[in-house]
Order: structure tokens, then sequence, then C-alpha cells
């Protein structure tokens, strides 16, 4: 093992060098300052970079603690201390953050170094992370093709061996679209499992965050280190935090998956819909029942997230003002004038568009007929899936439709580029938890994309579906896998 | 909910405190209508049994002891304000 080789190992391999002391803190630090510099310049996951302050913690790393020494990359909507948090937005221009996150301070208790803040849509309003004002994200299995989003710089970041693992946010799919897309591993906890103290506000009833991994365990690792109750998110759950571990490594027997009916859309890339074929074999060969189930109200569900969402956002994001923090417009004539200007200088067209719906949406005369009935529609969605865990463990279905599009293939249509979300949004309106795993690739114009295979839980069900994500990612080797860029960057 | 959508997206904009140009209202308009017309199916799910859900599980008013906790100085409340003075954000002069 050289130092060239270590940033493409996964975490569980990499603490075990550390702590069997084979490599140094700071000769991981030094690996991955390497990597980055090496394809970096090509991917765009990165906004901000402290490696030297990374390094100087790494010097006083203590290894045995369970994520020690263990550098993660943070999606840029979250506050770590210091550090600027753009939020991909103009209008956050010069900001820095001036408190942790709770997750930030449960990564530091758990001996992580946050390093370096990633690229995303602007407050994660997007599918593919051109919705940034700061840079372009490229997939590092095609440059010429979108990461997913909203956190597809923690994705692309994982994906190219410059993140051992990274913190993404999810509102509507935003780590396991991304994932999947990118060819890593996405969990997005059940609502209220990981405290969003920090994590800037886009809609509160739906945010969550989670981590981006090379695997299963890794991602298990991290969660055993970020969930739990926090006294000062009022959504956190105050219930016991598990070993995520401990299930993995067991097998499939006994357990019973859904395939919801609902989700056998046309539409769907072929070669996505032969990948998730192949992998409910592969699971049913490994012991899971197979079982079919219907998700009645699916086809609400894209409509009832794009009201509540943007109602939601249109609240939080009333903040951004020009007043408190970030950018503010030149010579404001009086108040009207300094926020109108700000906002609509400092805002991107996503984040206008989604301003406006939602507060339209919200309106005097259009509450009823859209949040209202919305918010009925969730609660039938809900239920849902509530009766559907009544007979399985966990459910199955493509992450996304179909593998990485074209950079600007969808950025002329805001509803082609809202539907990317449509297997990934009902678990958000539902509040359950759900990961992404890699499971195949589709050959487009000489390119191998990632296929990724989304597995859905009970809520606070985070251990079960690790452990059938665990069992089918290792009796496969697509979690193996790496990108062309990342054998470049290798050999030089 | 009429053809091409109530939504003036003009009015709207001016109540969510975003001015906007000419051209970014036309298309607005049009990438907001578009949207409208898609979540007109939800009139056709029954939601007359069903009650509001505002979110996903059942925790409502959580409460804790009425106690001061440390936060921010004034001092670092103000770290990022575009203009302060005196321990005060500073912006335009909003009573005559």
């Amino acid at each position: 093992m050289t130092e060239k080789d270590l940033p493409a190992l996964s975490i569980a391999d990499l603490q075990s060098l550390l702590r069997r002391r084979e490599v140094s803190a700071r000769e991981v630090i030094n690996a991955l300052r390497e990597r980055i510099e090496a394809v970096d310049g090509e991917i765009g996951a990165y906004l901000f970079l402290d490696i030297d302050a990374a390094a100087k913690e790494a010097e006083k790393a203590n290894v045995d603690l369970p994520l020690g020494g263990v550098p993660i990359a943070i999606k840029d909507i979250i506050n770590v201390m210091g550090q600027p948090c753009t939020c991909g937005s103009k209008i956050l221009q010069g900001y820095h953050a001036a408190y942790d996150a709770t997750v930030i301070k449960k990564l530091r208790a758990a001996g992580a170094i946050p390093f370096g803040k990633t690229n995303l849509d602007e407050f994660a309003m997007g599918s593919s992370t051109e919705n940034s004002a700061m840079k372009l994200t490229r997939n590092p299995w095609d440059l010429s093709r979108v990461p997913g989003g909203s956190s597809g710089g923690s994705a692309a970041a994982v994906a190219a061996d410059t993140a051992f693992g990274a913190l993404g946010s999810d509102t509507g799919g935003s780590v396991r679209q991304p994932a999947a897309l990118s060819g890593v591993v996405g969990l997005k906890p059940t609502y209220g499992r990981v405290s969003r103290f920090g994590l800037v506000a886009f809609a509160s009833s739906l945010d969550q965050i989670g981590p981006l991994t090379k695997t299963v365990r890794d991602a298990a690792l991290i969660m055993n280190a970020i969930a739990g109750y926090d006294p000062q998110d009022s959504t956190a759950l105050n219930e016991a935090v598990p070993d995520y571990t401990a299930n993995l490594g067991s097998d499939l027997r006994g357990i019973r998956m859904g395939l919801p009916r609902e989700y056998m859309i046309e539409g769907a890339d072929p070669e996505v819909k032969a990948a998730i074929d192949a992998a409910v074999k592969q699971m049913n060969s490994l012991g899971a029942e197979i079982v079919d189930v219907s998700l009645p109200h699916t086809d609400y569900a894209v409509a009832v997230y794009y009201i509540l969402a943007t109602a939601e956002a249109s609240a939080n994001l009333a903040r951004f003002d020009g007043v408190r923090y970030g950018y503010r417009a030149e010579n404001p004539r009086d108040m009207l004038d300094l926020y109108g200007r700000t906002r609509e200088l400092g805002l991107g067209p996503e984040v206008k568009r989604r301003i406006i719906l939602g507060t339209y949406v919200l309106s005097s005369g259009y509450y009823d007929a859209y949040y209202l009935r919305a918010q009925k529609v969730r609660e039938l969605i809900r239920q849902d899936f509530a009766k559907a865990f009544e007979k399985v463990d966990a459910l199955i279905s493509p992450t996304s439709p179909v593998p990485a599009f074209k950079l600007g293939e969808r950025t002329a249509d805001p509803l082609q580029m809202y539907l990317a979300d449509i297997f990934t949004i009902a678990a958000n309106l539902a509040g359950i938890c759900g990961i992404s795993v890699p499971c195949g690739f589709a050959q487009v114009d000489g390119h191998r994309l990632p296929i990724g295979l989304q597995l859905l839980g009970k809520p606070l069900d985070e251990a079960r579906i690790f452990q059938i994500a665990h069992a089918y990612e290792q009796s496969t080797d697509w979690h193996k896998a790496r990108p062309p860029i990342t054998q470049s960057a290798q050999k030089t | 909910m009429a053809a091409n959508s109530d939504l003036d997206v003009g009015y709207v904009a001016r109540l969510a405190r975003i001015n906007l140009s000419e051209a970014e209202a036309k298309a607005f308009q049009k990438q907001l209508d578009d949207v409208l017309k898609y979540v007109e199916k939800l009139r056709e799910a029954d939601v007359s049994k069903v009650e509001a859900a505002s979110h996903a599980l059942p925790i409502f008013n959580v409460f804790r002891e009425d106690t001061s906790q440390d936060w921010f100085s004034a001092e670092q409340a103000l770290s990022n304000a575009p203009r302060k003075a005196n321990d005060l954000f500073i912006v335009p002069k909003v009573v005559e």
C-alpha cells in the first residue's frame, strides 16, 4: 500500500490501517490533498477546502475513536464553524459560520475531520447540481454528465476518491439520487433521526441529513456518529440509537421485500429496469422473499412535494433579505428596495421560482386548493407505506428512472427536472428511511454510467435496510468499480 | 384553478419581496403555469376521509425548561452583518 492508494480505501479499511499504526492521519490528509489536486479541477466537487487546518487536526487525531482521523466532506449547506457556508448561492457571499451544526459537533466528537465543503444546487433545490451559483460539478464516470443533485458535490467527491465519506441533505432525494447517478451509497435517515440544527433549512418537514459513502458499512459508521436526539432541533426524535453495524453480515433469510407495482413506470430506462430485475433475483437467491405490494397514491407524490416543499421554502428563505448576513444590494432607497434588489441579484432562477410558487400556494384564496389538499394527500401517501410495511420489511425500486443525464439537458424545463425525483420523493413525504446502493451500469456513448437500487424501510428501521443493502452489496462487485478518472490519478 | 392558472407572477413576486426583470417574469409565468397544471392532478384524489399531515411523525409539542443558555454574543451575532454600528444592524430608515 502506497500513499497514492490510500484515497481509494473505504472508511472501514482506512481505520484498520490507522489503528494498526500502518499509516498516520497526517499521511491520510496528505494523500487526500494530492488526489484532490489531481482530479478536482476536472470534477469540481469542492467549493471550499482547508487542508492545512485539517492537517493540524490530523496531528492530534485519536485514531481509536469511532471515526478517528477520518476526513469527511460536508455539503455546503451545513454550518462548520469559521468556514463559509454558501448554500451554492450568491446571497450568502462573505458569510462565515459562527457555530458548528450538531452533526459537525458529533463528527468531531467521533474523531472525524471536516476538511472541505461540497457543491450543491442552490439551497439544495435541484437534481443535477447545475443550479449552483458557484460552479459546475461533473460526474466522475462521464465528465459531460451531471453527478445528480442536490448533494452532487458530495456524491462526486466520494465517487472520485476525493473524500472517504461525505454528508449531504435529502429533502426529496438529494442524497439518494446523486449517490445513484455517481455510483456510491447514500442514506436518507428517518425524519427526525439526525438533528438538523445548523443545516440551512429548505423544507423543514422534509429535510434530513444523511451520509454518502463507498460502502454500506461506511454509511452505518457515519450514522453511528451523527444519529440521535438534540434539544436544539424540536423535530429530533428522542429514541435510542442502535449500533448500525450490528446486523451487517446477516443473510436475508426471513426477510420479506416488497416490489411496489406503481414503481414499474413507463419511461424508465431499460438498462435501469434490467439492473433492478437482476438485483431482485439476487436478493431472492440470498434468501429474501419477494412479494408484490401496492402504493396506490404514488402518482400524486411529485405534485404534493412541489406544493409543500415550495411553501415551506418560501417561509424559510424569507430570512435571506440582506439585513443580517451575506449579500446586500448597494445604495438601497428604502427597506423594500433593499429586500427586492438583494433577492433579485442574490438568488438564482430556480430558487426564485420556488419562492414564488410557495408564496402563491399559501396565499389567501388558494391555500385550501393547494396547500391543505396537498397535506391531505401526503397523509394518504404515508398511509400507503404504513400498510405496505405491515406485509414487508422493506421496499425495492430504482433510485432514479434514468442514469446520469447530460449537463444542460434538462435545465430549460423545470417540470422535467422535478420528475427525476419520482422514486425518491415519497420517502420524504412519508418520513421513512431509504438507501441507494450501486446495482449495475448502463452503457451509454462508450461510458459506464452507474445505476442505483433504492431500499425503503420503516421509520427508525435504518438497521434493517443497512443489513439488506450490505448483504446485497457484498454479494456483488458493483461497489468495487471505480470511475476511469481515479485510475488516471493513480498512475500519475 | 383556471386553464392557465390564476397565478400572477409579478404580483406574487412583490409579495415575496423579489424584484424581477420583465424577461424573468415572463419565463417564470410560463414555467409555473406548467407546474400548476401538473399539480391539478391532486383534485382527483379522494381526501374526504383524511386529516391534513403537517409532517409525517407523531411528535407534537416539545418542551424544555425555561432557563437561559449561552449563545451568541452581540459581536458574534453581528459578525456577518453587511452593515453594523454600535452593536446594531444598520438598515435604511424605516420610519420618517
